[in-house]
């Protein structure tokens, strides 16, 4: 169902510019961090923590220490979790050293109204509580529905509410790219809320 | 067919592994210091057990709180069913409460099923034991163990139980924990193999999916996980076999015994054991014994099972088959 969006979609980023980026975000998290001192990297599954593997990587050739990294399942926390069938979990994985005290980046593909980062917080709030939480997205496309903005963004991708972005990721999908496409119209909404994961691959 | 959990037989393998992979994220919740997730939040569950349980009720309890579902706790005995209300009446009082999921423990064989269709409920409705029937939550949990210690924690993710023995020994006949554990397993692809005196196996037990043996010390070595079950003497109006004695001797697992098993080899009881009649302290306090690692694993199962049935506006678990099964 999703080849019919790779083949109307335009790539607006492609593999070595997602390395780029993320290096460009790297050095931000370690100059706005200081140092990257306490930092512990949260990717939101799934593709967003396949990011924040790479982006601990990039902050650990920097600084020349290892950079905590784990991953927070958001599913039971989501503000639609009534609207939609019960969806299978993902993994969350919380570094040994925990979360309490430290500054946690969240990493996510896309930013879009927002409602993601709130129930992440929200799953934040049960497992301890870090010094300060910031926000890394490899794309803003806009249209937020929630005070909520990105700390370090890869991208900045002004979108229609018609078009669609989806991310692909060499670890899940095969190759690095940034998909800009278009919305189908008919019958594709109901097929789309059906999938497993709707909202978990990377199209927002 | 909407949400419920009547009889292990009609889960599909892909049910039961998504359950079982629900179970394991429950299970990284327990190391939290916050053992609490929001999934059914303003929900709220009954516990209707009309049978004596201890295990079962505490775990579908602790499953319950930990997804922040209001909790009911409803025993048979001083309530108004001891002065004889119907299942039907009973049913009727929780619905005009408004309850969304009834778990529900019951002595006759059917008592769920009837719940889950006769209209009487709009709820969702769980099995955890009736009659000489199905205990579904039991077997999930056991398959939990299962995978856990034959397959491994992370290596387990997403598959089944394909080609493991397992060997259930005791009585079969009074056993919904043994019925469940045969569907589930099978569906899972473990050989089971039913091992009994000839008067504690129920008729029929050749059409069920397992192999049936009356010899333990054969069955032993070609085992990969050993199931203990306690012979239900609540449940007896006739000698089965002429004395406990002599059942524990051919039919009880002791260390002799234990040693005859595979290296890797488990021994799994659901509880409540009785040392000395079917399995001996010795066996019961090895580290083979995963008979308190069941508990702890049942309360994760139950969580994803309430979970996947609740959680969403209709269940993540298919039922395709519940409506043929009786």
């Amino acid at each position: 169902m999703d080849t019919d969006v790779s083949d109307a979609a335009r790539p607006v980023l492609e593999g070595p510019d997602i390395a780029r980026v993320l290096t460009r975000m790297a050095h931000e998290i370690v100059e706005r961090a200081k140092g990257a001192d306490g930092v512990v990297l949260l990717g939101i599954p799934t593709r967003g923590v396949f990011l924040a593997d790479r982006l601990a990587a990039k902050l650990a050739g920097i600084t020349g220490r290892r950079i905590p990294v784990g991953s927070l399942d958001i599913t039971m926390y989501r503000d639609d979790l009534r609207l939609r069938p019960a969806r299978a979990l993902a993994r969350t994985d919380i570094p040994a050293d925990g979360i309490d005290g430290r500054l946690v980046v969240l990493v996510d593909d896309v930013l879009f109204s927002g409602r993601t980062i709130r129930a992440a917080l929200d799953a934040l709030n049960d497992i301890g509580r870090p010094r300060a939480v910031q926000l890394a997205v490899l794309v803003d496309r806009g249209h937020r529905e929630l005070p909520i903005r990105a700390d370090y963004v890869g991208k900045n991708l002004p979108t229609s509410l018609r078009e669609t972005v989806r991310v692909q990721l060499e670890e899940e999908d095969g190759r690095d790219a940034v998909l800009l496409g278009e919305r189908r119209e008919t019958g594709a909404p109901a097929a789309e809320d059906r999938r497993p994961e709707p909202a978990r691959t990377g199209e927002r | 067919m909407k949400r419920h959990l009547i009889s292990a037989a009609d889960l599909t393998r892909d049910d039961a592994v998504l359950i079982l992979d629900t179970a394991e994220e429950m299970a990284r919740v327990a190391d939290r210091p916050i053992k609490k997730l929001p999934a059914l939040r303003g929900r709220t569950v009954v516990n209707l057990f009309f049978e004596d349980s201890t295990r079962t009720r505490i775990s579908f309890e602790a499953a319950e709180k930990r997804l922040s579902a209001d909790v009911i706790n409803f025993a048979a005995k001083g309530s108004s069913v001891s002065k004889g209300e119907s299942l039907k009446d009973t049913a009727q009082t929780l619905e005009a409460m408004g309850v969304d999921a009834v778990v529900i423990r019951h002595g006759a064989s059917g008592a769920p099923y009837r719940l889950a269709t006769s209209g009487w409920i709009d709820a969702a409705v769980v099995n955890a034991g009736d009659g000489t029937h199905q205990h579904p939550t039991q077997s999930l949990l056991d398959a939990f163990t299962l995978r856990r210690r034959l397959v491994g924690r992370d290596a387990g993710l997403g598959r089944d139980l394909a080609g493991r023995r397992v060997t259930i020994v005791g009585d079969i006949l009074h056993s919904r924990v043994a019925r469940s554990n045969v569907d589930l397993l099978h569906t899972l692809g473990a050989e089971v193999t039913l091992v009994a005196p000839p008067t504690l196996l129920p008729v029929g037990v050749g059409n069920w999916p397992c192999e049936v043996s009356y010899d333990l010390d054969a069955a032993l070595p070609k085992s990969d996980a050993v199931m203990m079950l306690r012979v239900q003497r609540e449940r007896m109006n006739a000698a089965f076999f002429p004395t406990e004695r002599e059942y524990a001797r051919r039919y009880g697992l002791d260390g002799d015994r234990m040693a005859k098993m595979p290296e890797h080899a488990i021994v799994m009881h659901p509880g409540p054991m009785v040392r000395g009649m079917e399995i001996t302290a010795e066996v019961a306090d090895s580290a083979r014994c995963t008979a308190v690692e069941q508990v702890a694993g049942g309360v994760h199962t139950r969580m994803a099972v309430l979970y996947l049935l609740l959680g969403g506006n209709e269940p993540a678990v298919s039922h395709a088959r519940t409506e043929e099964t009786k």
